[in-house]
């Protein structure tokens, strides 16, 4: 599995609550101006575009002159290789986690507790 | 859309007591993590594990609640000492269920790796290459000699 650096840089963008909000908020609208994207959140114009910059450099949403205004798009393919990424890690718990479920269900061990025709600590050699 | 945050869970056929005996004893987790391991099981205890490859990975223990709840903090690179900044978290839950146990792990932090970019890239992908070589390893663990 190769790494792509570009993980790192989407990782800390969407490590803030404020750009995860924003990239949602752009995604969900389509497209829209730092101006509009501010309406309604607790922060200025200039923080917005400034999340929006960071969000920008990650390849996460991508800028649009129309005229004098600069509008925002999200790019959803700007998540994949990291999203890939992820996907890799959790794999390798799932690796881990058979393993250990492995281990455990076959270590000797009291009778188990509990009712029913539960099987035996072997496994399914015993009764 | 990609979080900072894995999260995982398996059902088990065995108690918690169990389950808990194969997370936390030094020769259960070297068969599912590493080549050896050291646990000093107490808030604030050192985990060592070791790869013969890769040289020994360290970890911090945060909390031991058996058989229920057990975490660490992961370094990230070789004899590296987990500190804010270069480690991940680590969290396993163990919750009884009918005759077996649900063990759930999540693991959080990978968007606050510090240093430069460049730094944090190369982190990152000797992790990545470790995580990668080490599941192979256990897949065929897991198998077992072909019959």
């Amino acid at each position: 599995m190769t790494h792509e650096p570009a993980v790192d840089e989407v990782l800390a963008a969407m490590a803030d609550p404020t750009r995860r909000g924003l990239l949602e908020d752009l995604a969900a609208r389509g497209e829209a101006t730092a101006t509009a994207l501010a309406v309604g959140l607790p922060i200025t114009r200039q923080a917005v575009v400034k999340h929006l910059a960071v969000l920008d450099r990650a390849g996460l949403v991508a800028a649009r002159r129309r005229g004098r205004e600069v509008r925002y798009v999200a790019r959803p393919e700007g998540v994949a290789a990291t999203a890939r990424w992820l996907a890799g890690l959790a794999a390798d718990w799932d690796r881990r986690l058979s393993e250990i479920k492995r281990i455990a269900e076959s270590l000797p061990g009291p009778t188990d507790p509990g009712p029913g025709p539960a099987a035996g600590p072997g496994g399914p050699a015993l009764p | 859309m990609a979080t900072d945050r894995i999260e995982r869970e398996i059902f088990i056929k065995a108690s918690p007591d169990r389950v808990w005996a194969a997370l936390t004893e030094p020769g259960h987790i070297a068969r599912w993590f590493g080549d050896s391991a050291e646990v000093d099981l107490q808030p604030g205890g050192k985990m060592v594990f070791g790869w013969t490859e890769y040289g020994n990975h360290h970890a911090v223990v945060e909390r031991v609640e058996p058989p229920g709840f057990f975490s660490y903090r992961w370094g990230h690179g070789a004899e590296v000492v987990p500190a804010a900044g270069n480690s991940t978290l680590v969290e396993f839950t163990l919750t009884s269920a009918g005759s077996g146990t649900v063990l759930r792990v999540v693991e959080t932090g990978f968007a606050s790796l510090d240093g430069t970019d460049e730094e944090r890239a190369t982190a990152v992908r000797e992790n990545t290459e470790g995580w990668a070589n080490e599941l192979g390893e256990l897949q065929q663990y897991a198998e077992g000699p072909p019959a």
